[in-house]
């Protein structure tokens, strides 16, 4: 008989104040945990770290990759990849994907009132001025309605968790959300690596994603497209971040992935080169930025879009998803204003909880973040990707100080929160599970047939220890997600 | 299918295929500076850069022959963009930037094959260990080739695919064979005699067709069968006659799927004529440089006329 190692559980208990996920402070493990952790307990340790290896080069086989913006070498990279679930139940899910599924639907309303009457200015209760300093605002949509009245096709919805029941929404992504090909490898991942786990435990699948996505964007056709819409994923190309993503989606739907240069107006329709001709495209699912989608109507010198496509689309021959100009709602002022949003266009009270946000542009405000810098988190009010922000309780003396100065000079462009204890979740290290900070985005998809949210989602862990920051090109990790079937 | 997409297939495939098809020419190089002297060692790895159409450039850089010093540009050195490295790092980007016209079988055969070369590549690759790195290399390509027959669908992409394998094989048949031959005979009046069977020898091992050769005609060794081997064998993988088997069926199956031919089709078509229409003799009476210079051009003429006709570039 082989003596097995058993799996170290160094953590006894969290820390005070912590939530953790799978640990209540007693030590005990909490129920949605338990028949992970009583699969886990008969398993030897090595062999654990022998699956931990298997994985990485799993992925460096699968080639998902990413690239990171800004380093001299822009060589691929792997995201980690942490082998333990983040586990919710059933039941903390359908609360949460109701507050979701609020959230979604008011975007969208409020995205055509923005472009529409703007009651929601006209009633006072969003100022004026976010609107005409955004950058994201297109004056190219106003009193258009997109086909079918869609503007966020899909919407990646940031969430983190503070306590047993306190989930709050920490970023909107309505422009174009990405990850989710990061889901779903990562669920093929522990099913090539733990099929057993997933006979003892019912987890929901969300292998089936890329074709709901095939499914939603077919339904946002325009009028004049056939009964069988031709679908396209639009990628800026091979040294985009996120191409794997892009071919992955293009791969799973059966779409074309097109770049720029194969597509062309023709016709009143935007067109594809194929090797018999130039054919029209119905649906564009398209992974480049509004700015860069038309060189005739935005930035002059993109490469990456087509000359006049902005006409055809609002002359109705093409479906953008997402639509342009949602960008205006993953401004973190307007993210500011969300519970008033949510409750204007639903009429009910925000089922999701937003993070308590200073606007800086708010004198008082503003006078009450520079007196706590330490002890709060600041952001720039159009940044992304982590970069850009303070989190004053690491921050160095001379950081903060710098953010002092950049406050002072432009407070409308910064916004500061708390520095929340976002929960932790154990991850697994040669000494044993140990606890870090995760987040979580779940993928929404809207079509004119409804919202569709994917179980569970994408969990991004920090893989330092203490660390808050997430963000995959800031040392962040991922994890497989799991929604339980109970 | 993309237009965009056909060119990055059907170039991903010559890409393979001439990695594959150089290692192969320094495995024959390396063999003959092993068996004959340090002249003939020379001779022969200027001559297998001809063939590969770097001499010029490798001279720009070089001062000698030296077995090392070729073997490094040929197949690592990044001051020349045709080295076998990069060829795979070509084919490669190709399969990234075509990711969804190939099957994940492919992808990985392809994606573990760069990982493995570059690796393999990444310092100078010692005498000692040359034949391992390049039957690495022809490894590594056999696995992207039987993926790719075992994975994918017989359909628009896999015409590109194998119609970009056959012209770059063809290409390379022709140019080792006409190369060769200039080098190895004195004079015309050698042709049909007794040759020097280590250098022929060499030639058939260019294109694996030593064993081949060595079933066919046993023991004999004349430039004559040789040429027939290699031009007019339709039986024999690397031959003319059989990459254009290859290139007849491939654009038929694309002339089918358009529902119409066009001029890829006709020039393919008589550069084939060329090739089933003649007897070795035929070749010979005409001039085999000849023959050979001829066939490049109309076979680089066909690979035009299939980016043209099917909109590989706007």
């Amino acid at each position: 008989m082989v003596q097995r190692a058993a799996i170290k559980d160094t953590m006894d208990a969290p820390a005070q104040g912590q939530f953790d996920e799978m640990h209540a402070p007693d030590g005990s493990v909490r129920n949605a945990y338990r028949p992970y952790q009583q699969w886990l307990s008969e398993q030897d340790s090595a062999w654990m770290r022998r699956k931990q290896f298997e994985a990485e080069s799993l992925f460096r086989r699968t080639g998902i990759t990413f690239n990171v913006y800004g380093e001299e070498d822009a060589e691929e990279r792997l995201i980690p990849f942490d082998i333990v679930p983040r586990i919710i139940t059933g039941a903390e899910w359908r609360k949460l994907s109701r507050g979701i599924e609020q959230r979604v639907r008011a975007l969208n309303a409020f995205m055509h009132d923005l472009y529409h009457r703007q009651e929601i200015i006209r009633s006072g209760r969003l100022p004026e001025r976010l609107l005409r300093h955004n950058k994201a605002w297109l004056p190219e949509m106003v009193g258009f309605t997109p086909p079918g009245g869609v503007y966020t096709h899909i919407v990646g919805i940031d969430l983190v968790r503070t306590g047993p029941d306190e989930f709050l929404v920490l970023e909107d992504n309505a422009r174009t959300p990405s990850g989710v090909s990061y889901m779903l490898e990562n669920r093929e991942t522990m099913m090539a690596m733990f099929p057993e786990l997933f006979t003892r435990i019912k987890v929901r699948p969300v292998s089936n994603y890329p074709r709901r996505l095939a499914k939603s964007l077919s339904a946002c056709a325009p009028p004049c497209a056939s009964a069988n819409p031709t679908v396209a994923v639009l990628t800026p190309g091979i040294y985009n971040s996120a191409y794997f993503e892009h071919a992955f989606l293009a791969d799973q739907m059966g779409a074309e992935l097109v770049e720029g240069s194969d597509l062309r107006v023709i016709d009143g329709r935007v067109q594809m080169r194929t090797t018999k001709g130039f054919e029209p495209i119905d649906v564009l699912y398209r992974r480049v930025d509004d700015e860069f989608l038309d060189p005739l109507t935005f930035n002059p010198d993109s490469l990456l879009g087509v000359p006049g496509m902005m006409d055809v689309y609002r002359a109705g021959r093409v479906t953008i998803a997402n639509a342009p100009g949602t960008g205006v709602a993953d401004d973190k002022a307007i993210y500011s204003f969300m519970p008033e949003i949510v409750e204007f266009y639903t009429g009910e009270k925000p089922l999701l909880p937003n993070v308590q946000t200073w606007r800086c542009a708010d004198p008082d405000s503003l006078k009450y973040v520079l007196d706590r810098l330490p002890e709060l988190v600041v952001k720039e009010v159009h940044g992304s990707g982590g970069y850009g922000m303070l989190i004053g309780p690491t921050a160095t003396r001379r950081e903060i100080a710098l953010f002092r100065e950049k406050l002072a000079a432009d407070p409308d462009n910064y916004i500061a929160q708390p520095t929340l204890s976002l929960s932790t979740c154990p991850i697994f290290t040669r000494q044993g599970l140990a606890p870090r900070h995760v987040d979580l985005r779940p993928f929404v998809l809207v079509s004119p047939d409804g919202i569709d949210i994917t179980p569970g989602g994408l969990t991004r862990v920090a893989l330092k220890k203490g660390s808050l920051v997430v963000n995959s090109s800031q040392g962040g990790g991922t994890k497989d997600s799991w929604v339980l079937d109970d | 299918m993309l237009g965009r997409v056909a060119n990055g297939m059907f170039w991903m495939y010559r890409y393979l295929e001439r990695a594959e098809n150089t290692s192969r020419l320094l495995a024959a190089g390396h063999r003959m500076a092993l068996t004959r002297g340090a002249d003939v060692a020379d001779e022969e790895w200027r001559s297998v850069l001809t063939t590969l159409g770097m001499l010029r450039q490798y001279q720009a850089q070089n001062d000698d022959f030296a077995g090392a010093h070729v073997c490094d540009f040929v197949l690592r050195s990044r001051a020349n963009g045709q080295s076998v490295l990069s060829m795979f790092e070509r084919a490669r980007t190709n399969a990234r930037t075509c990711r969804s016209a190939i099957t994940t079988e492919v992808w990985e055969a392809v994606n573990e094959g760069w990982m493995a070369l570059r690796d393999l590549l990444a310092r100078p690759v010692r005498d000692s260990s040359l034949n391992a790195a390049l039957s690495a290399i022809r490894r590594e390509s056999t696995l992207a080739r039987g993926a790719t027959h075992g994975s994918m669908m017989r359909n628009e992409v896999y015409s590109f695919v194998r119609a970009g394998t056959f012209i770059e094989r063809a290409d390379n048949t022709a140019r080792i064979l006409d190369v060769k031959y200039y080098l190895l005979l004195p004079s015309l009046s050698y042709v049909g005699t007794p040759l020097d069977t280590g250098q022929w020898d060499n030639v058939l091992r260019s294109v694996s067709g030593e064993r081949a050769y060595r079933w066919l005609n046993a023991g004999r060794m004349d430039a004559r069968s040789i040429a027939e081997l290699l031009i007019l064998d339709d039986r024999f993988p690397r031959s003319l006659a059989f990459c254009y088997a290859a290139m007849r069926q491939n654009l038929a199956a694309l002339a089918r799927l358009h529902g119409h031919e066009g001029p890829a089709q006709a020039l393919m078509r008589e550069a084939d004529q060329r090739l089933t229409g003649c007897t070795v003799e035929d070749i010979f009476d005409q001039g085999l440089h000849q023959f050979l210079v001829d066939f490049i051009a109309r076979n680089q003429a066909v690979a035009n006329a299939i980016a043209d006709q099917y909109r590989f570039i706007a």
